[in-house]
C-alpha cells in the first residue's frame, strides 16, 4: 500500500465512476458532478507521479487544473440557471434547442 | 508492523471515503445530499495530496473545491425547483449498460496498469525526497510566470462570463419602465 500504482489504481476507479455518471445520468448537474470527478481523478495521477518522479511540474500542472476546474464549474452552472429559466427543466433530453 | 500498518489503514480509509462518496454523489435521491458527498470526496482526494507529500496542493484543494465549488454547486441545487429534481427519468436498461461500461472500463484499464511497468516493485516505491513547497512558489514565478498571469485573466473571464449569464434582461427592462 501506499505506492504508486494504488495511487492510479484510485484514479482508475474514480475516473470510471465519472465516465459511468456521464453516461448514465440525465440531470444537468450531476453531469457536472461527473466531470468533477474525473478532473479529480487526473489531478490524483499528476501528484502521484510528481511524487514518484521527484518532479515539480506535476504539482505546478495540478495547481493550474485546479483552477481551470473552478473557473469550468462557475460557468456551466451559469449555463444549466439559464437553460432552467427557459425550459424549467433541468434533465438534458429536454434541451431540444440551442435558441436562446 | 507497528508504524507500517498506519500509513495503510489510513491510505484504506480514504479511498473508502473517497470512493464511497464519489458513488454516493452520483446515486443519491436527493441533489443536495449529493452535492455533499461530492465535497466530501474532494476532501478524500485533498487527503490523498497530503499522503503524497504535497501539501501546499492539498489546501489549494481544500480551499478551491469544498471551500468554493461545493458551496456554488449547493446554492444552484437550491436555486433550481425541487420538484425539477425529483423527476428522476432514468432508463433501467441504461443504467444496466453504463455499468458494464464501467466494469468493461475498469477490467481493461486494471489489466493494462497491472502488467505494465509501473506495478514493477524498483518503480511503484516512492524512492525519491518530497518536493518542498519553496520550489513550487520559485517556478510559479519564474518559468510558469506568463500562466500564472494567463490564469488569472481566465479566472476573471469566466467570473465575468458567468456574471453576464446570469443577467436578466427582462426585469432590467421593468425597472426601466418603471424609473
Amino acid at each position: 500500500m501506499n505506492e504508486l500504482i494504488d495511487f492510479v489504481t484510485i484514479a482508475m476507479v474514480l475516473f470510471a465512476i465519472g465516465i459511468y455518471g456521464l453516461v448514465v445520468k440525465r440531470n444537468a448537474i450531476r453531469m457536472i458532478f461527473s466531470i468533477e470527478i474525473i478532473a479529480n481523478a487526473a489531478n490524483l495521477n499528476l501528484i502521484a507521479f510528481s511524487r514518484n518522479l521527484h518532479n515539480v511540474q506535476g504539482q505546478m500542472f495540478a495547481l493550474f487544473s485546479i483552477a481551470i476546474a473552478a473557473a469550468e464549474v462557475a460557468v456551466g452552472l451559469g449555463i444549466i440557471i439559464i437553460a432552467y429559466r427557459l425550459y424549467k427543466e433541468i434533465d438534458v433530453e429536454e434541451y431540444r434547442s440551442m435558441k436562446g | 508492523m507497528g508504524p507500517h500498518i498506519m500509513p495503510d489503514a489510513l491510505f484504506i480509509g480514504i479511498a473508502i471515503m473517497t470512493v464511497g462518496s464519489a458513488i454516493v454523489a452520483l446515486e443519491s435521491r436527493e441533489l443536495v445530499y449529493g452535492a455533499i458527498a461530492l465535497a466530501i470526496s474532494m476532501l478524500g482526494i485533498a487527503g490523498f495530496f497530503l499522503l503524497l507529500d504535497s501539501p501546499f496542493v492539498a489546501m489549494f484543494q481544500i480551499t478551491v473545491y469544498v471551500g468554493a465549488v461545493a458551496v456554488l454547486v449547493i446554492f444552484t441545487v437550491m436555486l433550481v425547483r425541487t420538484q425539477a429534481l425529483f423527476s428522476i427519468k432514468e432508463d433501467r436498461k441504461r443504467k444496466v449498460a453504463g455499468i458494464i461500461l464501467l466494469l468493461v472500463f475498469m477490467g481493461g484499464i486494471g489489466a493494462v496498469l497491472l502488467s505494465s511497468g509501473l506495478s514493477n516493485p524498483g518503480f511503484t516505491k516512492f524512492n525519491y525526497p518530497a518536493i518542498e513547497v519553496a520550489s513550487i512558489g520559485k517556478e510559479m514565478v519564474t518559468y510558469y510566470g506568463p500562466v500564472l498571469v494567463l490564469l488569472g485573466l481566465t479566472l476573471a473571464a469566466s467570473v465575468v462570463g458567468a456574471l453576464a449569464l446570469a443577467r436578466r434582461e427582462d426585469i432590467e427592462q421593468q425597472n426601466e419602465r418603471a424609473d
